[in-house]
Parts: C-alpha cells; structure tokens; sequence
C-alpha cells in the first residue's frame, strides 16, 4: 500500500509540477520524463535481469526512426507512426535479443554494443532517407494526436507524463509478477533458476524486448514530442546514458532511473554552462559511482531506510 | 592508375594500418589476457599518446627528428604512468570485476576526452614526421615489346611509411620476447595462467596487474606516435583505433598475443583493400557486424582455443 501511495504520489507531484515550473524547467522536466522513461525501459534488463547492455540506443533509435520515417516517407499520421515506432522497436530487440542472448557476461556487452554500432553506422549510411548526422525535423503538422498538437508545451508536458506513468506502472507491475520475480532470481543465480526448471533464455528473451519496446516507444515518443530525429540518438552515447542514469538512481529499482535522469539531466546542464565539455561530468559521476556507492541512490536509500521499496 | 598498381598501394597503406593496429590491440590484448579487464578507455590512451607527441615536438622545436624521438619515449611513459594510477586507484578497488571494471573505464573514457578536449582544443593538429623522403615504386606492364618494368604516376610511399612498418615490427618482437624470455613476463603469463595459484607463489600479483596496464596503455600511445605524423593529433581520434583493436582481439581470439598480430594484418590489409572498393561506413558496418557475430557464433575468436 505504501510502495503504490509512493508512486501514485510522485505522479501526481508530476501533475501538479506544470502549474507551479517557469517554462525552462517545465520543458525540461517533460524531456526528462521522456528519458526516464527510456531509463525504466534500460533499467529491467539491467538492474532486474543482471544484463548489462551497451546497445539500448539501438531500441531507442529503432523507436524512433520507426516512427520518423513512417512520418517523412509513408506519411503516416502521428498516431500509426507511434505504433509503428513501437513495433520496430519491439522487432529489433527481439532480434538481437536471440543472436546476443546466446552469449553472457563481457561477450553480452561487447555484442550489444557492436550491434548497436552496426545499427547506427547503418542510419549514417542510409543518409539520403535518415539525413544522417544531421537528422531531419518532423513537421509540426505531422505531430497532431486526434486533434491534439503535441507541440505545445502543456500538451508536451502531458504525453511525456503519461509515457512515463505508463512506463513506471508496467515497471511496479511486471516486477511484482511471478514473471519478474523469475527475472530477479535469474539475476541473483541463473543455474539455480535453470535448475528449479524454469527456461532462463525464455524469460531473459522476455525481459530483452519489454526493455526494448519500452526504450523505443520513449525514442519514438522523443521524436514525436521535440520533432527531431537525428543519427546521433543512436550512438554509443545514448547507450551510455541510460546506463549511467540508472546507475545514479540505483539499478533495480522502479524510482531510481527517474532519479538518476532528473540529477543527471540538471548537473550536465548547469555544467553546459560552464565549458563545452560537459561529458565529463558524465565520466567522474561513472567513476565514483561505481567505485563508492554501485547501488546508486535509491539503492542507498533502500539498504539504510526501507527494506521494501521496491 | 590501373587497377594492379592501385592495389598495391592499398596494400601498403593497409600494411601501415596493420602494424599500428597490432601495437594497439596487443596492448589491449595483453590487459584482457593477464587481468580479465576489458579496457574501453584503451583508444583514449591512445589519442593521448598522439597528443603528447604533438606537445613534445612543440615543446623543444628545431628538427621533427628531435621531438619524434622524445616523443617516443615520453608519451609511453607519461601514458603508461597514467595508467597505473588509474589501475591503483580504480580498477584495483573494483577488486578487477569485469562488469563493473568495464563501467569505470567507460567513465575514464569520458574523463581523458573531455579534460584533453578542454586544454587541447577541438582542432586537428598535425606533427612533423622526422623523415620523410618519397619513394616511387615501379610496376611491371606485358606490353607488345613484353615485360617491362614502369614508374606509374602516384605509385609511391614514403620513407617515414616504411619506418612506420618496420618500428612496429620490432616493437612487436620485442613484446613477444618479453613474454617468453624475460623474468617478468614469466610472472605475466603465471598470473595469466591461474591467479590464485600466482598469488600463493608469492607472485605480487596486483603489481604485475598495474604493470600490465602500463604496459598495454604505453603500447597504445606508442602505436599513435608512430601513426601522427600521417594522422593528426584530435581529441576524438581514439574512437577508431579502439573499435579496430576490439574487432582485432575478439577475431583473433582474446588474450591470444600471436591470434591478435595475425587478425591485425588480416584486418589492416583487409580495411585498406576494402574501402578501396566500398564506402568506408559500409566497411565498418560489416567490420562490426562480424565481431558481434563471432562473438555470438564463435565465442574464442577464429584463431584463440579460450572464450571469454
């Protein structure tokens, strides 16, 4: 009861934020809602299931140019192109989930991210129907759900919430399902949960394309909300990203990667301000959170003050 | 040019690909074998290695000669140095986990990038090679008067090109001997072989372990001194080189010095030949598909008998 009030009650904290946030802040928070959502997605493959990818930008792009390229050369309207963003997500994490799933461990991150290099020197390579590096803007036309126009801040404001709601609810639900508990057995001892009988490979194949979907519905809903598709969402960075994000939120938690996204989000931005090279910052908070705190923050919070959150 | 003298170019080129990338890799090669570490942040010790030379050569002016020679020397030692103070005070606290080793030095990654981007600046600065005469190179032609050797235009090398083979060449040699006849590569490939059993032999193992970092780090920078004075020193050069000694490693199987040199000529050669032909993106999306499918497929590499 109390882990659904917590939840309910950030969303709700979410809702009622728009009305009190100058308009800087309120863009912002509705695109860190759309990443944290890519970091809930990043985050069941890898703080619940134990496999650590180097490739989720892949699922994200695959989302986005899904949906992008439905748009520019099948015009498509926003809605249909949103499932079909989803779908290829979906598609392309499957796929990769059965050739990447054979292996484990270094091989596993290696592959994942040798794929998703693959894939983003693919979109490089097509250029003249990705634009590549340069990527192309989504006609504000184009962006319009049964009447509404998504480029509007509030309306913004309101898609990235209830992406995120969505993300975090399916989050609560799958972890608390016998299907997620399996994930996070599998995560704690893999031989034991092949020997109690359960098929490991199956559910990690599960676990692998909900991760995806969920990654490439927040890439296509990105698209869909700021109007840009761009090469350089799949690159190695925006695999890197959610990996740090939930790192700083703490793995394995449904909280942490909303947590790590905002720090994350707001320290590269104050930073941004300062020098040009701000991935640094990126760089020192990888290194001292893996040497000094590995469970990230909602991780701490959790061993100090409440064994139960989930 | 006809089709005959282009390859041959290709193939000198790749040849000059080839012998840096095998200095690279064997050094990545040599931190994945002895310490289980899969090393990210290998290309950024690499561009750092170029970017030392750079500094050197501005540094004490005069003959390329002079700085190339400093530089050569400097840049793996300062690099190697680097390496064993990230090694004593990151990847050792890691208690050298692979999961979460390969985390941190993404991060380093990041660290050595940003800090070179912000006091070296975004600019590509070139760096005089110490020598650099041309050589042109002859064909031969079956014309109607029979065989005949000539001199096609735009066929040549340089020799500064051919040191480049030559040096990597040796070094190479030299890192074979260390291993094999050396006492502290005995110590290596003791480590290698079974850690614990190194450790109850008294071997100081997280000593060989920081050395072997150094060792592979100082490799890498030394690799990009060679290649800078045909390249240029940029902040983000070390992308490549590190994608390249990946595909290298993994294709000639991990930890295995003699597979990674072979990979690397195989690669180099390959890679000069191939975007002869094809667009370079496409010779790199197939280059990493192949190493994500070896990988998958054949887990200890083409040439290797261990998997990862």
């Amino acid at each position: 009861m109390k882990v659904v009030g917590l939840h309910i009650g950030l969303l709700a904290v979410l809702f009622a934020l728009q009305f009190v946030l100058p308009a800087y802040h309120h863009g912002n928070l509705a695109r860190i809602m759309v990443l944290a959502s890519y970091a809930i997605g990043y985050n069941i493959l890898f703080g619940y299931t134990g496999l650590l990818s180097l490739g989720h930008a892949l699922f994200f792009a695959a989302g986005m140019y899904g949906m992008g390229l439905g748009i520019q050369h099948f015009d498509l309207p926003a809605a249909p192109a949103l499932i079909a963003g989803v779908v290829s997500a979906a598609l392309v994490s499957g796929g990769l989930a059965l050739l990447a799933l054979r292996t484990t461990g270094v091989a596993f991150m290696i592959v994942t991210l040798m794929f998703a290099q693959a894939g983003y020197l693919t979109i490089l390579y097509f250029g003249e129907w990705t634009r590549g590096d340069e990527g192309f803007v989504i006609a504000q036309s184009a962006r319009m759900i049964a009447g509404i126009d998504l480029s509007d801040p509030t309306n913004r404001y309101f898609a990235a919430l209830i992406l995120f709601s969505i993300c975090l609810v399916v989050c609560l639900w799958l972890i608390r399902s016998p299907f997620g508990k399996t994930l996070i057995a599998i995560r704690e001892n893999e031989e034991r949960v092949t020997m109690l009988g359960y098929s490991t490979f199956a559910h990690k194949l599960g676990a692998m394309v909900v991760s995806g979907t969920l990654s490439g519905t927040a890439g296509a809903t990105y698209g869909l909300l700021f109007g840009y598709a761009g090469a350089s969402f799949a690159s190695v960075q925006y695999s890197i990203f959610p990996l740090l994000w939930v790192l700083l939120g703490g793995a394995g938690t449904v909280l942490g990667p909303f947590v790590g996204t905002l720090f994350m989000f707001y320290l590269i931005d104050l930073s941004s301000g300062i020098t040009s090279a701000y991935m640094l910052i990126a760089g020192v908070v990888l290194v001292l959170l893996t040497l000094f705190a590995p469970q990230g923050l909602m991780g701490e919070l959790r061993r100090r003050f409440w064994k139960g959150l989930p | 040019m006809e089709l005959g003298p282009y390859i041959l170019l290709a193939t000198l080129e790749g040849m000059i690909t080839a012998s840096v990338l095998a200095l690279t890799a064997v050094g990545l090669s040599l931190v994945f074998g002895v310490m289980r570490v899969v090393n990210i942040a290998h290309g950024e010790f690499f561009m750092l290695g170029a970017v030392i030379a750079w500094c050197v050569a501005q540094m004490l002016g005069g003959h390329p000669a002079v700085g190339f020679a400093a530089a050569l020397v400097i840049a793996p030692l300062l690099v190697g140095s680097l390496a064993i103070a990230a090694d004593m005070t990151i990847l050792k606290r890691l208690d050298y986990d692979p999961e979460r080793t390969i985390v941190a030095t993404i991060g380093l990654l990041y660290i050595i990038q940003q800090l070179t981007l912000m006091s070296f600046g975004p600019e590509a600065r070139p760096v005089q090679p110490p020598f650099n005469t041309r050589i042109a190179l002859p064909w031969f032609e079956m014309g109607a008067d029979g065989f005949k050797l000539i001199w096609p235009w735009g066929l040549g090398t340089t020799t500064y090109k051919l040191f480049v083979i030559v040096a990597a060449a040796a070094l190479l040699l030299a890192v074979r001997l260390m291993m094999t006849r050396t006492k502290i590569g005995l110590l290596m490939r003791a480590t290698q072989a079974d850690r614990e059993m190194a450790l109850a032999f008294g071997i100081p193992v997280e000593r060989i372990y920081a050395l072997v970092f150094g060792i592979g780090a100082g490799l890498a920078a030394m690799a990009a001194v060679l290649i800078v004075p045909i390249q240029q020193a940029h902040y983000l050069m070390g992308a490549d080189p590190l994608l390249l000694s990946f595909i290298v490693v993994i294709i000639g199987g991990l930890g295995s010095l003699p597979g990674t040199v072979v990979a690397a000529i195989l690669i180099g050669l390959s890679d000069g030949i191939i975007s002869v032909f094809f667009s370079p993106t496409l010779a790199k999306i197939l280059a990493t598909l192949l190493v994500g499918l070896v990988l998958v497929f054949r887990p200890q590499g083409l040439f290797g008998i261990r998997s990862v």
